[in-house]
């Protein structure tokens, strides 16, 4: 999937994947899409519920060797 | 800058402030599915969820919210965001600001030791309560032995108690293979040259050896001064098995709770068992001396907590009101504890198979297929 800008949040523990993947959001323009790379296991299910509330949408995530890659799209 | 610190509370602490009654305001930063699945509960707490998602522009939400003056505990998953977001409400200018240490991973773990009785022969009695996840373990000790049945996983935590006491371990019992965590009761025996005893009739794909739990079989804890007596309760699992000590404490298994009756469907058997279950409650422990006080393996409301944590009832007044106790009507009770249950726990399949011995998860793994409450109870929800 093509993404406009890539975030490399691995490593990071909660709540830090959330936090970058806010503030580089707020650095995209309207429909650009954003791809995060997390190892937090609780990175899931907070990106699926921040995304939620916020109206970002998820286009695609999947499980890559630890890794959890999503795309969002910027509302 | 930060002129407030924010201090650390362990789960211990945030335990014991609970157990004591202690007055405590809770800002859960978890998102509002983990939320509304458990949480920190307690007759004097108050908590309030905020997911910290909804708190990294600033804090404002939660301030308005925190009652003027009073201590704040932040708590999240693991305790990255409760810092995070405790720190945010210290800066602004909070006092009595702190977090748990560990988040909902430390606090489903932490068993507080709570003592039941001194025994007529010279013996201890003690329950072990897992606040965070509501399961209910036993210490028997007589003359430097010590017995535990229903053992949690943590089993460092039993380590320490039975160090301190300066006892040795001679047996573990598991009431029933359990569904809803994983037992420690073969780790420690395994270490310890203990033995472990579990119902053979549900130990029939066990991968290791076992001793089996007989009626008429009694376990002796000191030299025959404590004696564990079995009675074959099938119900919950078609092997659970009740045991009574010292004549008066009737421990009970998944079978009857405080204020519940234990829930036939985790072995996938429910239609089968929902007969033996009603017959164990309502023949077999009919028989038994109403005085027995009832010590069960779990509890699903905090409202069972009694005084200093304790989890008990008296077998007759849980006759009268227990509302498990009281379905006269077969066809209801069949429909109660096989209808509209309480969704099961949290990974039980894979639970059920590691205390089996047919999967080995490490560590994490195990912490993992933990997470959540006990939900064993036909009336959780």
């Amino acid at each position: 999937m093509i993404s406009d800008k890539v975030l490399d949040a691995t490593g990071l523990a909660c709540p830090m994947p959330i936090v970058k993947t806010k503030k580089s959001i707020d650095e995209l323009s309207s429909g650009q899409v954003l791809e995060v790379h997390a190892t937090d296991k609780g990175a899931q299910n907070d990106l699926t519920a921040w995304a939620k509330k916020t109206g970002h949408e998820i286009l695609d995530s999947k499980e890559e060797e630890g890794i959890y890659k999503f795309w969002i799209r910027k509302a | 800058m930060t002129t407030n610190t924010v201090t650390k509370l362990s789960a211990k602490e945030v335990a014991q402030l609970v157990l004591e009654g202690k007055e405590l305001f809770i800002i859960d930063v978890r998102n509002e599915t983990d939320f509304a699945d458990w949480k920190i509960e307690g007759r004097s707490v108050e908590i309030i969820n905020i997911p910290y998602f909804d708190l990294i522009d600033g804090v404002d939400p939660a301030l308005d919210q925190i009652p003027d003056g009073k201590p704040v505990l932040v708590v999240c998953a693991k305790e990255g965001s409760s810092i995070f977001v405790a720190e945010k409400i210290a800066e602004a200018g909070r006092s009595n600001v702190s977090y748990l240490e560990g988040g909902m991973k430390s606090w489903s773990e932490y068993l507080e030791p709570v003592k039941v009785a001194d025994l007529t022969a010279g013996g201890e009695l003690y329950q072990f309560v897992r606040i965070g996840k509501g399961c209910l373990s036993y210490v028997v000790l007589s003359e430097g032995e010590a017995t535990i049945i229903d053992t949690s996983r943590m089993i460092d935590q039993y380590e320490v108690f039975l160090q301190s006491k300066g006892v040795k371990l001679v047996h573990t019992i598991d009431t029933h293979l359990h569904a809803d965590h994983i037992s420690g009761g073969r780790a420690l025996a395994e270490k310890y040259g203990s033995t472990y005893h579990l119902p053979e009739k549900d130990a029939g794909e066990v991968t290791f050896y076992y001793e089996k739990l007989e009626e008429g079989k009694d376990i002796t804890v000191g030299g025959e001064r404590i004696i564990v007596h079995p009675i074959y309760s099938p119900g919950h699992t078609i092997g659970s098995t009740s045991f009574i000590i010292d004549n008066r404490y009737l421990l009970s298994g998944d079978i009857l709770f405080i204020e519940s009756i234990g829930r036939p469907d985790l072995a996938g058997l429910a239609e089968d068992w929902v007969g033996d279950l009603r017959e164990t409650l309502y023949s077999r422990y009919k028989n038994l001396s109403e005085d027995l006080i009832v010590l069960p393996a779990h509890f699903g409301k905090i409202t069972e907590l009694g005084e200093k944590g304790l989890v008990s009832g008296r077998l007759g007044d849980l006759y009268k009101q227990n509302p498990g106790l009281n379905i006269t009507d077969e066809g209801e009770f069949r429909k109660t504890v096989t209808e509209n249950l309480p969704p099961q726990p949290n990974a039980y399949q894979e639970i059920r198979q590691t205390n089996m011995g047919k999967i080995n998860p490490n560590e994490e793994e195990q912490r993992e297929m933990e997470i959540g409450p006990n939900r064993c109870a036909v009336h959780d929800n």
